[in-house]
Parts: C-alpha cells; sequence; structure tokens
C-alpha cells in the first residue's frame, strides 16, 4: 500500500484515495462541435504510458479533494502531486510525462 | 531412543510436555519445536514426499526447512506447518504430511486482528546485526520496531555455543534486549515474521501471539496478528540460510544442514543421530563436526569437496578422532526410513564432470551437508532492490543500494560475527541519520571465539551421478534429471525451469533449492550465473493463515451494515430485509401464513385502496448550494433544472459522457441557491462522488458546494388515497388540499409535533406525500403515522411492494431495468431530455450511430396473454413460438415481472428491440420448456390518464 | 480425484521431452506476432495450422507466456451475457474441448464447472437473464438455488445469517480449469513443429511503415521485416501501437492473485462472486488458487498492494470458513489491458497489414484458443472472423458497446 502525498493533507494511505484516471483531459468547450471520433476520443481514449503520467486521484477518505500527480506506472513512484489548477511540477530528464 | 542430552540447550528440563505424533505419544520439553521434540525422541522421518512417497525428514532447524511438513490435529487442524517451526505445548496432536494438507470441517474459533504501527527505523532479524542496528537507533532516539520469527532474539547465535567477550553470547543478546526494551519507543516483536514489503516503507509482519499456548490460548486474545508497519528506513538483518548440495539418494530422513545440527544441539539439547558423517564446501561444518564430536556423537568423517582442507580445523578435529577427507564427496546414500550409509569418493574434477575412484560406504545415521550459505534478500528483492550474483558465496546478494532500504549482517553474505555485527552498527547509524537522529552511544563491537571465521568455500551444486535420484527440491521430487530433461527440451529461463520442473513452487518456495537449481541450470546451459536472472521473490516471505489476512473484517465487520432510524421497528414488526449497496431496507412485511406474494399483493391493495408507508430512509441525499448551483444541475441532469421555482419539485435524470442513464431522483429547490437532490439508495455515494469530481476538476470556477445529507432526514413515503388524511390529522398546520399543496411542491411544517419538510411527490401514481423530519425524531413520526392511520388501515410496505406499485405506473428503477446500455430515449423519457439546453453530461453521444438505431432496446410492458402466468424476471424475449436451433436471435430480456393486486393479474416490464414499435405485437417468452405468449404494451399499465395522483 | 494409494501428486503428466528450439530471428517474415504469451502462441499455431502460413515469428520481450499466462487463475468459461461475448467465448470453449488432442499435450482441461454466486436480488435477476440467454445462444446454463449451491460444492457457505447471503449461483457446468503453462507450451511445441520461430529476450523497441502499410518491427535483437504484424501484448498493447501513432482506449491495470499451500480436494468446482469479490478454484495439485479484483490505478509494475490481498481474504472466509487456517503461499500480479466496456479489440487497425488482439481485461485466459483461431482467420483473410467481428476498435466512435461491465457476469 503506498503513501500518497495529497497537496492538502499531507502523506496518507493509498486506501484513503480514488483513482481518477488522466489527468489535464478537459471537457470539451463545445461538444456538438466535435466529430464522432473527436468525441469518442474524449469520452473512450487515454493516455496508458508505461512510464511517468499525469493523472487525478481524490482524497475521497480524506478532505475529498481531487488533485493531480505524476507518478510512475512502472515502479508506482509518485514523482509530483499538485492541486488542481496549478501546473504540472517541472520534472526531471527521465521524468518527462509521454503525451 | 533419547537423544536428549542431560544439559544444555534452552529448554525446562523440568517440565515434561506430552505429545502425540503419528498416534504416538512422546513427550518434549518448554522451549521445544516439535521438530527438536521429535529428533530427541529419534524420529528423524515426518512425512512423505508429494510425487514419488519418499520418507522425508528435517533438513533444517528453521522456517527454511524444505521438508518437515506436519498437520496439526489438535487443539485444532491446521494444515502444512513446519514441524521446525512448531513451538511444542502440552496435548499438541500432529501427524506428518504427504505434502498435502487437509483443512479444518469447523469454522476456527480463534479470532485474528492487525495493528498499525510507525517507526523511523524497522530492524528485520533480531541477530547479531539486527540487535545492534536496533539499539544503535535506538540510542539516538529515533522509534524502532525489531521483529523477529524466532521465540527469543539471538539469530544464528540460538544455533552456536560461541562466547562474545569472553561471556555466553546469550548475555550479550539478553543484555541488548534488555536495554531495547528499556528504552522508550521500541518495540520488540518476538514470534514475528516480516513477511511482506512494499511501497513507501511499508512491512507487513505476522505475528504468532498464542499458538505456542496451545490448548491454553486464552480465547479472548487475537491468536495471530497482521502488523501493518509503516517506517522510513528499513535495516534488512534477514540472516542467511546454509544450502546443502545435491547428491544421489539426499534425500533420505537423517540427512540434514550441518548448521541445523548445530541448533538442534545448542539450542534445545538434541543429538543428530550417533554416527554423523559430515559433508561440506566450506568450513561452516567443521564447527557443527566438532561441538557434536564434543557432545558424544561419532563422527567419523568430514568430507570436504575443497581440495585441500583448512589446516587449523584439520588439526582440531584429528586432535578429536574426526577423519578429514579432502577433495572429496558424499556420491550417494543408502537407508529406508532413515540413512544408514554413505558413499564417498575424491571428487576428479572440481567442475562436476564425474567422479573418480570407487566409493567408499561409511555407516552412519547421519550426514550433515553444507554447501555454503545463501543470505536471506528476500525482503530486499521484494522492496524491488537488484540482485547481483557473488560467485564467491554462489548466491544472489544485495545488488544496489537503496536510500530507505539496508541490508546488515550475513544477510550480504558477510559470515564473520565481527563484522556481521559492524555492519548492523553502520546500519542503524545510517538509518537513525537519514530519520533526522543524531547516533549516540556506539554499541562496541563483540569479538567472538568462534573457529569458523574463513568465508571462501566451494560453490559446489551438486555431485555427480544418478541423476534422477538426486534431489533439488525435496518436497517437490524435482531432480537433476528433472531439471536436464527442462534444458534438453529446449528450456533457457529459470522461470520456464522452475515451472516444468516444479522446484521453488513447494511450501518452502524454494528457499533452500532455488540458487542451486539455478547453479545446475547455468552449468547445462554453459552459462554464467551472473547473466541469468532470478526467479522473482515474491510475498509472503513464509506463508500466512488466510483468517490472519482477514483480520476482523469477518462476519459483520465483513462490510458496514447500514440501517434507518426506524430500523428496530421493521425488525420488531417482522420484516424480512433485502441487502441493498450496504443498507438493510424492509423487503416485506409478512403476516402468519403469507408468502412474498400474498404479503406483497395485500401491502399493494391497501396501498391502492386506503393508505400505506415505508421507510425511504435510505435514498441518497445531496446538499446543493451556491450561486451556480443551478447553473451546476442543469449540466448534470438531462433536463432543465435551473428554471425550477423555489417550493417546487422536478424529477430528472442523469448520464454519464456516454449518454447511458446512470442515476435519477427528484430536485427540490430549497431556496434561491440552494437544491436538495436525491439520488437511488445504491448510487448516492457515486453521484456525490460524480458531482465533485465535475466540480473540481471541470468547473472550479463555479459557486457550487455540494454535500451528503443522507443520514440527516428520515424519509416516509405515505401513499394512497387516505394519505391526505392521516397527514391532515398530524400535521393540524398544513392546509393539505390539491389546492394548497400541489403535486410536485414542498412544504416545511410541523408533523406530529416535530418539524418537517413535505414533499408531494409520487413513485406509485396515488396521492401520495414524502415526509422528512430530523432522523433522530423518524421513528417517532412514523409510529405517529401509523397510529393516525390506525382507522384507514394504514400498511407498511418494503422495497418489493414499491417495485410492484411503480412498476404497474412504468416507472423504472436504475439498475433494474438499465443496465449501462439503456438511455433516457430507450426508457421512453424524451420529455426528461432537455431540447433547449445547449449541452449537459451525455448529451453529445446522443447523436452517435448506435444511438440513432431504431431498433434499440425500449422499455414496454409485457401482458402474458394467460393473466395467471407470471413470467420469471430475467426471462429472454424471441420473436417466433417456436425455437429455432441456437444460437436464437433474443429480443430483449424480462427486467420487472409481478403480479398485480390493482391489475387482478400478471404483468411485466421489459427491455425489448424496437420496443415502441412493437406495442400491439404478440412475442415469446422461452419459460422452462415452454413459450409463453405475451403481447406487448405501453410500459404505463395502471392509471394512464394519472387521475388518483390527486386524491 | 487422488487415488488413495498414490501420493497425491503422482497422477500429473510428464512433459514431453522436447519443446521448441531457440533460433536467431530472421530478416524477414510474412507475419510476425508480438507478444509470445498465451494468445499469440495460439495465434501462430492457427496461422500454420488453419492457412498454413508458416513463415511467422512469434516476438516475446521476456520468456515465452511469462506475461498474464503466467499469471492467471485459470478460469474457463462461456456463460456471459451478451451475444457478442459468448459467441467468442464459446467458440473458445468448443476448442478447449479439444485442444489436449489437438496439441498432443496434456493441457490438464478440466471441466469442473463455474458458479457465479447471486448475493443480492438484483444479482439474481441478473443472473437468471444471463442464464436464459447462455441457453437461447446453445451455452449450457442453469440456474441453482442455495441448496444446489451446496450440493455442487459443499464448503460454500450458504446460512442466510451472513452479511451477504449466498442467494443462488449459475452454474455452467462446461466451464472449467485448465493448466495455463502446459496449455502455451503445446501452443509453442506444436507451433515450432510447423515451422514458427519462437525468438524470446526480443522486445520490440519501434515499427516501420510505408504508404500507410507496416513493413517491419525494430527490436532489441535488430529489425525484422514483416508482411504483416499482430499484436498480442496484453497490458502492453498501448506502448506498441504508438509506436505507429495509434491511441487505443486501454487502461492497463495491475491483477493480482494468489495460491495457498497443497490441500487435501475439498473444492469441487470453481465459485466467482462478483458482490464479495473473489473467485476461487483448486488446482490439480491441491493449492487454491484465488484471484480478486483489479488494482484501481494504471500500472506496469506486476505489483499490487496488499490492501487488496487482505480484502479478498475476508471474502473469502465469508464465503468459504474452512479456509481460515489454509495458508497464503505466494502472491503476484499481472498487467492486464482493460478497456471501456469490458470487451476485448480485436481486428483491423487503421495501418495496413498491422492487426490488433487486446482489452482483454481479466478474460484473457479463457479466449486463448477462440481468439487464437479468430485471430489468425482475420490476419490471414485481412478481414474479422464472424465471432471477433463485433470486436472492433470503431465501436467506441459509433457507441456499439458490447458492456460485460454493466452485465452480471463477473467480467474475469
Amino acid at each position: 500500500m503506498q503513501l500518497i502525498p495529497c497537496p492538502w493533507c499531507g502523506p496518507r494511505e493509498e486506501a484513503e484515495f480514488h483513482y481518477g484516471g488522466q489527468a489535464h483531459v478537459a471537457y470539451p468547450e463545445d461538444p456538438s462541435a466535435l466529430t464522432d471520433e473527436e468525441w469518442a476520443q474524449y469520452v473512450f481514449f487515454r493516455e496508458n504510458p508505461s512510464g511517468p503520467f499525469a493523472e487525478r486521484w481524490s482524497h475521497s477518505a480524506g478532505c475529498r479533494r481531487w488533485f493531480n500527480a505524476v507518478r510512475d506506472t512502472r515502479t508506482h513512484d509518485l514523482l509530483a502531486v499538485y492541486r488542481v489548477g496549478e501546473p504540472m511540477p517541472e520534472l526531471g530528464e527521465k521524468d518527462q510525462v509521454a503525451s | 531412543m533419547n537423544l536428549r542430552k542431560p544439559t544444555g540447550g534452552a529448554i525446562d528440563r523440568n517440565t515434561l510436555l506430552r505429545f502425540t505424533f503419528n498416534g504416538r505419544a512422546l513427550t518434549g520439553h518448554p522451549g521445544d519445536t516439535l521438530a527438536s521434540a521429535l529428533l530427541a525422541n529419534g524420529v528423524h522421518e515426518v512425512g512423505s514426499s508429494v510425487k514419488l512417497g519418499r520418507p522425508r525428514g528435517i533438513v533444517a532447524a528453521g522456517s527454511e526447512d524444505p521438508t518437515s511438513l506436519v498437520q496439526i490435529e489438535a487443539p485444532f487442524p491446521e494444515p502444512m506447518l513446519l514441524a521446525t517451526t512448531v513451538e511444542l505445548y502440552d496435548g499438541l496432536e500432529a501427524r506428518g504430511l504427504a505434502g498435502q494438507g487437509r483443512l479444518a470441517s469447523l469454522p476456527d474459533p480463534a479470532r485474528y486482528d492487525a495493528k498499525h504501527e510507525h517507526c523511523d527505523v524497522l530492524v528485520v532479524g533480531a541477530g547479531p546485526a539486527g540487535l545492534v542496528a536496533a539499539l544503535t537507533a535506538a540510542r539516538s532516539g529515533a522509534r524502532v520496531v525489531l521483529v523477529d520469527e524466532q521465540n527469543q532474539a539471538g539469530g544464528a547465535l540460538l544455533g552456536v555455543e560461541e562466547y562474545l567477550d569472553d561471556r555466553p553470547s546469550a548475555e550479550w543478546v539478553a543484555d541488548i534486549v534488555a536495554e531495547l526494551r528499556s528504552t522508550p519507543g521500541v518495540l520488540v516483536l518476538e514470534r514475528t515474521t516480516a513477511f511482506g514489503m512494499y511501497q513507501d516503507g511499508f512491512v507487513l509482519a505476522l505475528q504468532k501471539r498464542t499458538d505456542h499456548l496451545g490448548f491454553a490460548a486464552p480465547a479472548s486474545v487475537a491468536r495471530q496478528r497482521v502488523w501493518r508497519i509503516r517506517t522510513k528506513q528499513t535495516v534488512l538483518a534477514t540472516g542467511a540460510h546454509e544450502r546443502p548440495v545435491v547428491f544421489a539418494d539426499n534425500d533420505r530422513p537423517g540427512i540434514m544442514l550441518a548448521s541445523a545440527a548445530r541448533t538442534f544441539l545448542h539450542r534445545y539439547g538434541v543429538l543428530p543421530g550417533s554416527r554423523a558423517v559430515v559433508f561440506t564446501t566450506n568450513d561452516s561444518a567443521y564447527c557443527a563436526a566438532i561441538d557434536l564430536a564434543e557432545s558424544g556423537v561419532d563422527v567419523p568423517l568430514i568430507v570436504d569437496a575443497r581440495p585441500e582442507a583448512p589446516a587449523r580445523l584439520a588439526t582440531e578435529c584429528a586432535a578429536r578422532g574426526i577423519e578429514v577427507r579432502a577433495g572429496h564427496v558424499v556420491t550417494g546414500t543408502e537407508g529406508a526410513g532413515r540413512v544408514t550409509d554413505a558413499h564417498v569418493a575424491p571428487l576428479g574434477d572440481i567442475k562436476g564432470r564425474g567422479v573418480a575412484g570407487h566409493p567408499d560406504t561409511v555407516v552412519c545415521d547421519t550426514v550433515l551437508v553444507s554447501g555454503g550459505w545463501n543470505p536471506v534478500v528476500n525482503l530486499f528483492s521484494q522492496a524491488r532492490g537488484k540482485l547481483r550474483y557473488d560467485a564467491v558465496l554462489g548466491s544472489f546478494v544485495q545488488g544496489e543500494e537503496l536510500s530507505s532500504v539496508r541490508v546488515a549482517g550475513s544477510a550480504t553474505g558477510e559470515l564473520d560475527l565481527t563484522s556481521c555485527v559492524r555492519q548492523g552498527r553502520e546500519a542503524g547509524e545510517a538509518a537513525a541519520i537519514a530519520t533526522g537522529f543524531t547516533p549516540g552511544g556506539q554499541v562496541p563491537l563483540p569479538v567472538s571465539d568462534s573457529r569458523c571465521t574463513q568465508r571462501s568455500g566451494l560453490v559446489l551444486w551438486r555431485v555427480p551421478g544418478a541423476e534422477d535420484a538426486s534431489f533439488v527440491d525435496l518436497q517437490r521430487d524435482s531432480t537433476v534429471a528433472d531439471v536436464l530433461r527442462a534444458t534438453g527440451a529446449g528450456l533457457r529461463s529459470l522461470e520456464h525451469i522452475k515451472r516444468y520442473t516444479t522446484i521453488g513452487t513447494a511450501h518452502d518456495q524454494g528457499k533452500t533449492s532455488g540458487m542451486i537449481a539455478a547453479g545446475i541450470v547455468a552449468e547445462a546451459l554453459g552459462v554464467e550465473l551472473a547473466d541469468q536472472r532470478p526467479t522473482t521473490f515474491r510475498p509472503p516471505y513464509t506463508s500466512v493463515s488466510f483468517a490472519a489476512l482477514a483480520g476482523r473484517d469477518r462476519g459483520e465487520l465483513h462490510d458496514p451494515v447500514r440501517v434507518t432510524a426506524i430500523h428496530p421497528w421493521h425488525v420488531a414488526h417482522g420484516a424480512l430485509f433485502e441487502d441493498v449497496g450496504q443498507w438493510k431496507r424492509p423487503w416485506y412485511y409478512p403476516r402468519p401464513g403469507e408468502d412474498l406474494h400474498a404479503a406483497v399483493l395485500r401491502e399493494c391493495r391497501a396501498t391502492r385502496e386506503s393508505v400505506g408507508l415505508m421507510d425511504g430512509s435510505t435514498l441518497g441525499k445531496i446538499d446543493v448550494q451556491g450561486s451556480d448551483a443551478g447553473k451546476f444541475l442543469d449540466m448534470l441532469y438531462t433536463n432543465m433544472m435551473s428554471t425550477l421555482k423555489v417550493g417546487r419539485i422536478r424529477y430528472g435524470v442523469m448520464c454519464g459522457v456516454d449518454g447511458m442513464v446512470i442515476d435519477d431522483g427528484t430536485v427540490i429547490r430549497v431556496g434561491e441557491e440552494r437544491y436538495l437532490v436525491t439520488t437511488t439508495t445504491g448510487n448516492a455515494a457515486k453521484i456525490l462522488d460524480w458531482m465533485e469530481e465535475w466540480l473540481q476538476t471541470e468547473w472550479p470556477h463555479l459557486d457550487v458546494h455540494c454535500t451528503s445529507v443522507t443520514e440527516h432526514w428520515a424519509t416516509i413515503p405515505l401513499v394512497g388515497p387516505k394519505s391526505r388524511d392521516v397527514l391532515a390529522a398530524v400535521a393540524p398546520g398544513l392546509n393539505v388540499s390539491n389546492e394548497a399543496f400541489e403535486f410536485m411542491t414542498w412544504r416545511d411544517t410541523v408533523v406530529a409535533g416535530i418539524p418537517a419538510r413535505v414533499c408531494r411527490i409520487s413513485f406509485s401514481g396515488e396521492l401520495a406525500y414524502e415526509i422528512n423530519v430530523t432522523a433522530w425524531h423518524g421513528l417517532a413520526v412514523w409510529e405517529a403515522l401509523m397510529a393516525a392511520g390506525e382507522q384507514y388501515g394504514i400498511t407498511p410496505y418494503g422495497t418489493e411492494t414499491m417495485h410492484v406499485l411503480r412498476a404497474e405506473k412504468g416507472y423504472p428503477i436504475i439498475g433494474q431495468e438499465t443496465d449501462a446500455t439503456v438511455t433516457p430515449q430507450d426508457l421512453g423519457m424524451s420529455w426528461a431530455v432537455s431540447k433547449k439546453k445547449p449541452d449537459f453530461i451525455g448529451k453529445r453521444s446522443f447523436a452517435r450511430a448506435e444511438n440513432n438505431r431504431t431498433d434499440r432496446k425500449q422499455l414496454v410492458g409485457l401482458l402474458p396473454v394467460d393473466p395467471t402466468v407470471l413470467l420469471p424476471e430475467g426471462s429472454q424475449i424471441v420473436e417466433t413460438d417456436r425455437l429455432p436451433e441456437p444460437p436464437v436471435r433474443m429480443l430483449g430480456h424480462v427486467t420487472s415481472s409481478y403480479p398485480s393486486a390493482a391489475l387482478g393479474r400478471t404483468f411485466a416490464l421489459a427491455l425489448v428491440r424496437s420496443g415502441h414499435e412493437r406495442i400491439g405485437e404478440t412475442l415469446y417468452v422461452p419459460v422452462d420448456d415452454s413459450l409463453v405468449p405475451v403481447t406487448v404494451t405501453d410500459s404505463v399499465l395502471y392509471d394512464k390518464e394519472g387521475a388518483r395522483r390527486d386524491g | 480425484m487422488t487415488s488413495s494409494v498414490q501420493p497425491p501428486g503422482a497422477h500429473l503428466p510428464e512433459h514431453p521431452d522436447f519443446l521448441w528450439e531457440n533460433p536467431e530471428p530472421k530478416a524477414s517474415y510474412d507475419v510476425v506476432v508480438v507478444g509470445g504469451g498465451g494468445h499469440g502462441l495460439a495465434t501462430a499455431y492457427y496461422l500454420a495450422k488453419v492457412h498454413g502460413i508458416t513463415n511467422v515469428a512469434v516476438l516475446e520481450k521476456g520468456w515465452l507466456a511469462g506475461g498474464n499466462m503466467a499469471r492467471n487463475t485459470t478460469i474457463i468459461r462461456s456463460n456471459y451475457l451478451w451475444d457478442e461475448s459468448s459467441g467468442i467465448y464459446e467458440h473458445s470453449l468448443k476448442l478447449w474441448e479439444g485442444l489436449e488432442e489437438d496439441l498432443g499435450y496434456p493441457i490438464l482441461f478440466d471441466q469442473r464447472g463455474v458458479l457465479n454466486l447471486a448475493h443480492s436480488l438484483q444479482d439474481v435477476r441478473d443472473s437468471v437473464r444471463r442464464v436464459n440467454a447462455n441457453r437461447l445462444n446453445g451455452i449450457d446454463a442453469e440456474w441453482v438455488d442455495p441448496a444446489g449451491v451446496k450440493e455442487i460444492c459443499p464448503i460454500v457457505n450458504v446460512s442466510q445469517d451472513v452479511r451477504y447471503p449466498v442467494l443462488g449461483a449459475t452454474y455452467q457446468p462446461r466451464a472449467g480449469i485448465a493448466k495455463h503453462d502446459y496449455v502455451a507450451w503445446g501452443y509453442a511445441r506444436a507451433a515450432h513443429a510447423m515451422g514458427v520461430d519462437l525468438i524470446q529476450n526480443c522486445e520490440v523497441t519501434g515499427m516501420e511503415t510505408s504508404g500507410g502499410r507496416i513493413t517491419a518491427v525494430e527490436t532489441s535483437r535488430g529489425r525484422i521485416a514483416a508482411g504483416k504484424v499482430a499484436l498480442c501484448a496484453a497490458g502492453h498493447s498501448s506502448v506498441l501501437a504508438k509506436m505507429v501513432g495509434l491511441r487505443l482506449p486501454l487502461a492497463s491495470h495491475p491483477l493480482q492473485a494468489l495460491v495457498s499451500e497443497l490441500l487435501e480436494p475439498v473444492h469441487p468446482t470453481v465459485v466467482m462472486s462478483n458482490a464479495v469479490h473473489v473467485y476461487v478454484s483448486q488446482a490439480h495439485k491441491g493449492e487454491l488458487v484465488m484471484g480478486a479484483g483489479i488494482d484501481s490505478y494504471n500500472g506496469y509494475g506486476q505489483r499490487g498492494s496488499f490492501h487488496i490481498i487482505e480484502q479478498q481474504m475476508s471474502a473469502a472466509l465469508e464465503l468459504f470458513p474452512i479456509f481460515a487456517r489454509a495458508h497464503l503461499l505466494r502472491t503476484w500480479a499481472g498487467i492486464v489491458d482493460v478497456s471501456p466496456d469490458a470487451s476485448p479489440i480485436v481486428g483491423l487497425t487503421p495501418v495496413g497489414g498491422l492487426y490488433l488482439n487486446c482489452g482483454w481485461g481479466t478474460g484473457g485466459f479463457k479466449a486463448t484458443p477462440g481468439v487464437g483461431d479468430c485471430f489468425a482467420h482475420t490476419i490471414a483473410h485481412d478481414k474479422p472472423h464472424a465471432f471477433n467481428e463485433p470486436f472492433t476498435l470503431e465501436r467506441f466512435t459509433t457507441g456499439a458497446l458490447v458492456d460485460e461491465h454493466g452485465a452480471a457476469a463477473v467480467a474475469h
């Protein structure tokens, strides 16, 4: 069980958190303007990298806030956490998030 | 045969423990393990092997033993324990196993629990290195946890009789333990095995708290406890396991590791036999030979595979009449239940190509083997530390530094005691510094009188010989021949060979066999071990009972039970309950002699004809506040919520982004900036999460706050034509007339003396009111309603009647009529999908090709042509009155089906392909072996014009 | 079961003396299968056997069948809800029934049946629905009440006085288990015998395309030209597809499983419970084999979190109180590629000559023969087989999902 450093509460047990998949996938400005393909990309398609991944977590059994994290999916190491609305922190060369 | 020495060892000879093994009554002493007690009684043969049925004995003295599997029969059956790890107690009944254990047929009466522990430094292993690491860290002020699988500290010192600083090593150990125990913030746990090492310093350890007490174990104390330790720094002082050398017929009872014999001698005062041949590739077995010889065991011969014996030790052996034959190996053994002879021959070529000369036969009842030492790197590997092959040791060792995990002592491959202790001290200091403490009071390094300090040995995996009788994995009956067959079959990966031969998959998980198998494979393939990837060490390090892992989360505590404020009344009035999520909801209230159908027909009839009430408190309730609340709800619901007037109520449907219905419920507008949203019982938490996700991650600029108020309110739907009269009786301040209190509006008032919010909504088509009061008063209001309704025969009803009443009106239940593939349009709810709103969640998906098919499955009613036939829910629907050969085209399925008091017949709801177009058609429902004809109808079957709504 | 005279492990079959060679990769193949797991090996086998395409290489970055094939709990069943799913899984089950003979390898396929337990009234409705659908699709299925559950598997606790009582179960008698390694080796051996090159320690690091068509793969052992490339890489599919710019609607998650030590036979069938999240069988040697739900987060680490195992244990003991003093011997994790509708993606891609087989989530093992056959057909004819036709990538655009998430069947 990992420790996840909630940016509001500090490190807490993984069991307190809810996973939210890829971060920075914005709801489209105007869904009706999208083609079916574009809409499908928004609804169903997400990055699935083996390596650093910017993703969303919610501290659901704690402060109930959503936040973003960069985690290496190979090691599960959390490389950074940041609050919603904040830019993704600068990471080292090897930890660049694939996109 | 009594092989117990008159003195020595950490056992209490003044107390006799009686136990039974394989039906034989035997005795031992406190301090014994089952294994040591068996050996003291001359019993070497414990069980038999899983595949070949060959006798199996005791090879090691601890948890790495590959063979001494026993079944405990009393006090309570437990399968597959090692005799070497079962502490002896009075009344123990056990038997040896043939590789398979037996589960008890009765439930385990014992309790189990778990405990969280946080520390700065966790030290695993209370041998010399671990003790000093722990003490060093403790003296710095760090919070320290020290765990050890044995019942006492000391580690390898327990199995030798050595002096440290001119006093028995046990005294040195006792002093350190005493200081640790008296240091605040230090926790020392015996009988506690760290079995799993996970991310971020999370270490799981199993403590056996009462196993050793046997029948005397108090029922109130958890038998085993899982420690969930979160540590900043870990020192692994896990020691090393001696490994054997493989030779022909190396599996006979009486053949054991040299260190094991030494442990049985010194810790338990037990001699392994009367005449022992020692076979070694390194120095350490010489100590065993000398110690045993001094204890009266006849040790005729040390067979040392190295070309030259160590001079000093050989001299010491000669002084004790022990012959040392260098450059020799044991090539085979004889014996039935126990070894009787060892064959010894010169090892012509130490690379193992062949044995020169004819073997000599030496009579013996014990063969002690040492092939070197394997550092215990299991936890280091679990912590994802890389391993590297050390060609001098012939084993895998720590291959990289980790920032929070340090290895010390013989777990590094170091075998010299002083060096081990120094490593422990350094690791303790480094761990303390890493956690912000300053080491103080350096622990002095003790001086050992051990004879065996030389570390280099010969790496020898096996002695050439009868390959099909040379056992690599004694428990799995896997031989050198099996390994060679595997490599001959084309297999190259150790993982493949492990699977082909099953080496390392048994109870011991290859603790003593894995390295040897890797070595034999490398030799067979002509590759370097350094280039081979070792098989992965997986948790748990030693086996852990299922019950210990389940802990307290069983029975009632398996998952929380949620009950409403009115629950005790339901229980007292004989309700049967339905599990809905974690909630217990009254299902129906049978009267004597009534089954489900009879009770539900009565409840339905009473409600439609007079008045009924139910406990709706489990419905999810979310308070949504803020200046953008309306805007927010407009995005979540398919229909418009911002236009709802204060004081009014609207039904709404929510979809996922894929356009499929996820929930429904009513929304009441409490104020200009405040709404109360209700959800289905099972989805309450999910919908709150859903709202929070959108608010926080997509629309943080919206001024909206959501909170769950589900448990604040007791909710009582009061339903039926007489509901107005009942409500009027208990709410004298409320004008209940249809004109003053319209459908889909709400009023704050006082009901039965309690402040209440009453909503005029209906899930049955009847005149109905939903009375909400604070949960605290729920039961009182319920009872007041029951009393006020008595003259009308007011009838409590449960979820089943609620389902029937709503189905008669064609109202869907989310999760019953829907299955994540159903749109609002499919449910016939296009009226609830806004055409005006530019967007809401799910809207874009309605335009996809699949959503615009005309043959989508749509919600309809089904009336069996025979009005007495009840369709089973979940029945499929077909088009023809005869079934073709499978696969049969199915048009849909029956989602709900009931006998109806109001309709005087049975009916059903169903999702049917092109359902709306098929109204009036006859379709067929296969039930058992027949096809039941049904007529497709509109989903609303009762009071289509809605005449009953206003009473 | 075990005879009283033989030791309990004695009845297990011996392996053949020869399995496969370890050739150097050739410069070019007609078909390169990426991923030497069960699906890749089966695909190569059917390419050779059914379609006569033998100039085939199976590239495996580690050791053959060392991914999910080595890590799954070996449950085989076809009692899925939707027609599309039951089509391909039943096709697979029928192939399982003749596979031992087909491969000439003892795969220990044992049709001991599977019980999918229902714990709520909605579970019951969903279960009956699935049973009826299965029957009309020609799949053996029945609904059994708690007493029937007890009869089939006497150790299940069917007391109504527990947190989530067993209200009944669906039963598929033809379902069962097989020995995963043997299945893989059987396919590998047979494919090799027909001329397929099995190349281990060969990681695909890139793909070459020309004119919208795949031409070669770059590997850790050099460039290999390919007429066609078939991806059978489960959890690694997204990473591979990205090499040609193809995005997949997949998330790779850890899925954990575990075994106990060897025990005398107590569990004659396979029991799965969606509601309390556990599935259990007793393997041939006697160990209890158990799995649970996936870990929630994306992960390629072949490692999950221990609280998942603890939850699984408490669930297991609710259903099987007699397991209390069984012991956990080994835990491990695989990487499962989960699609949005919990159904696979098998078929063509926008890149000519590149074929996709992924998204099986937790259901891949049971599909091995079926998808191997259908995928080989797809590759050979450049056109989907009828059984994998519904499982296109385009369905996520059109909305024609095959939503086994919403269906009652535990999606693994």
